[in-house]
């Protein structure tokens, strides 16, 4: 499972309520939290994600166990996370909507080119190869079938 | 040589199992996207409704007709389901479970991240998301990696104004907010005992801020006296000697008022350090300090005087409530000055109810003090439910004294 986009350089701790805000979870409108996305954090963010790779520090996706914040950032079109050190919440997450979660430790600028091999177990910053750590063959199942449900219904 | 997760989970840490679970459950916010993935995966029976539970919490009543017409939808799939529904009003998810739903050795899954509240019980309790939710309604287990342990070694006693809210915060720091990422933390120690069922359940529900799976007390008389006090006879779970990857010593003697300051959980400072820091709102409850013994704490540093900032007080059940009516607690806290609101999540997480202006500071009982979190431009300190009293009376953050 591959991956290439440009960087979106985030911090450390990047909490579920600065991806998507408490107020806006009552609706099933997948569009408003893509919307809304990082609104608390950054305003500008929103409209670099799509297509982008975003690339993050310690803690990835802290605190609330809210799916809708992986689901903002896969309706982006964000296209992976690549984090030092995830929550683990997010992390099992992320896998069951079908969003790529890469755990490495690199180094980010804006808009530089990133890739990433989940199989070969690499990512890419900037033409720099990084190892990522190795996902559990279940997870990497769910993430080929694109989330659980997709991989709930191929394997009835 | 077993921890607790390893003897609930039957494998040793590090090992991938499948396990079933005995109680799975879901809330207001993330139940609606558990029955989107069930309609998605094309599930129409769910095989053990009687291990499930919704629990309508975090926006109770309902604050828009958007919010009110995704509760009803969920109702209504309760109903045609089976799943027992606490409805709104009812309590906040984890407190309600608390009260003669989760047992000793139970494997319980959540899909809400405190989830780890439920540990206090000897239970292995952890959160998960709303699709994972559905797989497992869907099939009722799961997959989980059991976990390594960190020892929390409490010693000692707590002593004068000190709460386990204070401890809570005390480890919080000591780990910081990915310190035990994976992990289970055991409380342990001669101290554990002396810590009351409702402090159990603070200390435990803050494990998740440390990144933590699970928060657990093995169960002693204590949980066994809660349990009985809630119709559920259990037994004691027996004490083992532990391989633990960790451990950290907290010494409850030596444990004084602490605050969180913003925009950190793990960023503690003594009470003292920020005594005098104006705030516009004090907020008592949530699955982290809405019990009864913290309403009762409250009603006794405020009794027969004012509060001079305004102040929420939200039960985390109606249980609770329905004590706290009963033994006057709610009497004093009212005839204070203090706003009442029904049970639930409350303003916690910045959805109604409380939410806070630009510029405005919190004091609050609750876990969380993310930037924005409670509203944009808001600060969040957080503090022990004595703290919250003192500085409700004072108007600034006040250090308690001992009661």
């Amino acid at each position: 499972m591959q991956g290439v986009g440009p960087a979106v350089c985030l911090g450390n701790d990047i909490d579920t309520d600065l991806i998507i805000a408490g107020r806006y979870l009552r609706t099933k409108d997948r569009s408003v939290w893509a919307e809304h996305v990082f609104e608390d954090l950054d305003p500008a963010l929103a409209g670099r994600l799509s297509g982008a790779i975003i690339v993050a520090g310690r803690n990835m996706g802290c605190g609330s166990s809210r799916e809708q914040a992986v689901v903002a950032l896969r309706e982006a079109g964000v296209v992976g996370v690549v984090a030092e050190s995830f929550a683990r919440i997010f992390f099992r997450n992320a896998v069951n909507v079908g969003l790529p979660v890469i755990e490495a430790s690199v180094a980010c600028t804006d808009g530089v080119r990133v890739a990433f091999d989940l199989d070969a177990g690499w990512v890419e910053v900037d033409g720099e190869r990084y190892p990522a750590r190795p996902l559990s063959a279940k997870m990497v199942a769910i993430l080929r079938a694109g989330g659980l449900v997709p991989y709930w219904r191929s394997s009835r | 040589m077993s921890t607790l997760s390893e003897r609930i989970l039957g494998a040793p840490a590090g090992a991938y199992v499948d396990h079933e679970v005995d109680i799975a459950f879901a809330h207001d916010g993330t139940g609606i996207l558990t029955r989107e993935a069930l309609r998605e995966m094309g599930v129409d029976r769910l095989p053990h409704p009687g291990r499930l539970r919704l629990i309508f919490d975090h926006i109770v009543p309902a604050n828009t007709g958007t919010t009110a017409t995704l509760q009803a939808e969920l109702r209504g799939y309760a109903r045609a389901s089976g799943i027992d529904l606490s409805d709104a009003g009812g309590g906040i998810c984890h407190q309600v479970m608390s009260e003669g739903v989760v047992r000793p050795g139970m494997v319980v899954v959540g899909a809400d991240s405190h989830t780890c509240t439920l540990g206090a019980l000897g239970a292995f309790a952890t959160g998960v998301g709303a699709t994972d939710m559905a797989a497992i309604w869907a099939s009722g287990a799961t997959w989980f990696r059991v976990p390594e342990t960190i020892a929390v070694n409490l010693t000692g006693r707590l002593d004068g104004p000190a709460e386990a809210k204070d401890v809570a915060l005390a480890y919080v720091a000591k780990l910081g907010m990915e310190g035990a990422t994976y992990r289970a933390l055991e409380f342990v120690g001669d101290g554990a005992p002396g810590i009351s069922m409702d402090g159990r359940l603070t200390l435990c529900n803050m494990a998740v801020e440390t990144g933590a799976k699970a928060g657990m007390f093995y169960a002693d008389a204590v949980a066994v006296r809660h349990l009985a006090e809630h119709g559920v006879a259990a037994s004691p779970q027996a004490v083992e000697e532990s391989r633990y990857e960790q451990e950290i010593e907290i010494d409850l003697a030596g444990i004084v008022p602490l605050v969180a300051v913003p925009h950190r959980v793990d960023t503690v400072r003594e009470a003292e350090e920020v005594a005098g820091t104006e705030i516009d709102q004090v907020f008592v409850g949530t699955c982290t300090n809405g019990r009864y013994e913290d309403l009762a704490r409250f009603a006794r540093i405020v009794r027969g005087k004012q509060v001079a900032v305004r102040t929420l007080v939200v039960p985390a059940s109606r249980a609770v409530l329905l004590r706290a009516i009963a033994t006057g607690v709610l009497a004093d806290i009212v005839g204070a000055g203090c706003m009442v609101a029904p049970p639930g999540c409350g303003p916690c997480l910045g959805a109604h109810e409380g939410v806070m202006g630009e510029g405005e500071v919190c004091l609050s009982t609750a876990n969380r003090n993310f930037r924005n979190r409670m509203g944009v431009g808001a600060e969040i300190y957080l503090s022990s439910v004595a703290t919250a009293a003192a500085s409700a009376l004072a108007g600034v953050i006040a250090v308690p004294e001992a009661v």
